[in-house]
């Protein structure tokens, strides 16, 4: 037999090559998406369920509407994230459930698998950092208060011997009680167990003052018959973002939900969602935040981060 | 589980920069706990009693009255209670009434709207237990005592209701326990017992298991002292041959 490779033959040797290296090159790619999936992810891709974990009264990020189902900023925000789980497990029949949580039980039933991750109110900071995982960061807040409108209570220093109430288990419970033990202001510190009974000993006249995050409180303020009777005021005490929770460790859920984070800030779809929630009538009334996004936060949705606090 | 043990974290002194140790607050918690439990066992057995015996006098209307009071606080959970008498009561009054309330310190609000609370609630049942402790008895030792020539109120001084608050002890014992372990629900309105300070532990530590084991360890602490103190009770009151033991 001839040995040479007739000149026919060597455009088939040719096609072949290329054949076989696309062959392999589409087969490394393939292998690369399906590198193994790990933590919760995996748990995800194997069960097929989801728990999500979501506040029940934090206007309006996280909060139920008339029929009981979560809805807010942060929920807007959980929701795509679930959307691009379900992409990457490649489980379009994933059993989403959603359990309520409360600033209180949130860390612990996230760090005992009762939750998998959780969008609401968060503040990222480091001693929670040290329990759990922080994603990109996709609000930032001022802690301020909120007092009757005509009240003396301009600021923080007015608070001398006064009653205020905060929310149990918050960043602003450790801030004020702090700022009381530090410049000896006598005050009377109330914690709530929520939200909106931190608001109701407020307007009941028990406390004269409210600290919190100050979106938190124009969503307090939404809810009640006259808006306008609340003032907020008061120098920021601290600058604070949320951010999402995951377990500590999850390196795939954060990342993926850092990417998407990052996706929808830095493209202007998250834009469009604070503007539904915080410039746009929301239920349960109807009624308009009117909170116009702050310059922290502008520049937080052009360069995400995971930092803790601003 | 992926837990880190820390039992040190209860002597750290606390993060707000007051002069205490988390285990101090735990202590404070403790006491809260035991004075509530104390002043609302001793409000309920006031009223409880005064309401049993109304359920078993033979006016209609003292009847009627008791059992509305019962009917009524039996059948509310403890926890609205708790909120109505710290929300809504004070709306409800006249607004000077009211407003004075509320311009009470929040220490004092707490603690006194919890006393009332738990102890109204806890004396509808102690008044159940007391009626029928009274009811057990002989229908003859009532009629006994008014065919002696001893008016309504001296029978049950000196005849009925020696031997009812000796038989119904076991049953209080139960109702004295649940009441320290009811002082919980206080946690919900604001005061810092036990169950509250617990919480606290757990936003500033993290560590919730240590919290709750110290938790759990002064519940039982305080519900074996009040099993001692009624065992005492009985002994000293146990007339022998009397109950059949």
């Amino acid at each position: 037999m001839d040995h040479r490779l007739k000149a026919g033959s060597r455009t088939a040797a040719i096609r072949g090559g290329v054949a076989l290296f696309a062959l392999a090159a589409a087969m490394a790619t393939a292998w690369a998406a399906e590198a193994p999936l790990t933590g919760t992810l995996k748990k995800v891709k194997d069960d097929g369920v989801l728990v999500v974990g979501f506040r029940d009264a934090s206007i309006p990020f996280s909060y139920y509407d008339v029929n009981q189902h979560p809805i807010g900023y942060s929920i807007d925000l959980a929701n795509l994230v679930i959307d691009r789980i379900r992409q990457d497990t490649g489980r379009a029949d994933l059993n989403v459930r959603w359990i309520p949580i409360t600033s209180q039980n949130r860390i612990s039933l996230l760090q005992n698998g009762t939750i998998d991750f959780e969008c609401t109110t968060t503040t990222n900071n480091e001693s929670r950092a040290k329990q759990v995982d922080f994603t990109n960061n996709f609000f930032e807040i001022g802690t301020r208060l909120m007092v009757k409108k005509g009240s003396p209570i301009r600021d923080f220093t007015d608070l001398k011997g006064q009653t205020v109430v905060v929310g149990a288990g918050t960043t602003s419970d450790k801030i004020i009680r702090s700022l009381n033990a530090d410049k000896q202001m006598d005050m009377n510190i109330i914690s709530a167990k929520d939200h909106s009974e931190s608001f109701l000993t407020l307007s009941t006249g028990r406390a004269k003052a409210m600290m919190m995050d100050d979106a938190l409180l124009a969503g307090e303020r939404a809810k009640t018959k006259d808006p306008a009777e609340w003032v907020i005021t008061g120098t920021p005490q601290s600058f604070e973002a949320y951010g999402c929770m995951v377990r500590k460790g999850d390196a795939q859920l954060k990342a993926l939900m850092d990417e998407t984070i990052a996706k929808l800030e830095t493209s202007g779809k998250m834009t469009t969602i604070y503007h539904k929630w915080f410039m746009s009538p929301i239920p349960p009334k109807g009624l308009n935040l009117d909170f116009p996004m702050s310059d922290t936060m502008k520049k937080l949705f052009a360069h995400p981060n995971d930092k803790p606090a601003a | 589980m992926d837990y880190h043990w820390n039992w040190g974290v209860l002597l750290q002194p606390v993060a707000t920069g007051e002069p205490h140790t988390y285990l101090g607050w735990l202590a404070t918690g403790f006491m809260n706990t035991v004075a509530l439990t104390l002043c609302a066992w001793l409000l309920a057995l006031v009223v409880g009693s005064l309401a049993g015996i109304a359920r078993t006098l033979p006016s209609r209307f003292a009847r009627a009255a008791g059992t509305a009071y019962v009917s009524l606080f039996r059948n509310v959970p403890l926890i609205v209670q708790f909120f109505v008498w710290y929300f809504v009561v004070p709306e409800l009054l006249p607004a000077t009434a009211g407003d004075w309330i509320k311009g009470l310190p929040p220490y004092t609000q707490f603690f006194v709207v919890s006393v009332l609370a738990l102890g109204v609630y806890t004396g509808s049942r102690v008044c159940e237990q007391l009626r029928a402790g009274i009811e057990a008895l002989p229908k003859g030792q009532r009629n006994a005592g008014l065919a002696l020539g001893l008016t309504l109120g001296q029978t049950y001084r000196h005849v009925l209701l020696p031997v009812a608050y000796r038989t119904i002890i076991p049953p209080l014992t139960s109702e004295f326990l649940i009441i320290s372990k009811n002082s919980a629900v206080a946690s919900t309105i604001g005061l810092l017992e036990l169950s509250g300070q617990a919480r606290q532990l757990v936003d500033y530590t993290a560590q919730p298991y240590e919290s709750f084991i110290c938790v759990t360890l002064g519940y039982v602490v305080l519900n074996f002292l009040i099993i001692r103190l009624m065992g005492f009770v009985r002994n000293r009151t146990h007339v022998p041959g009397l109950l059949g033991q």
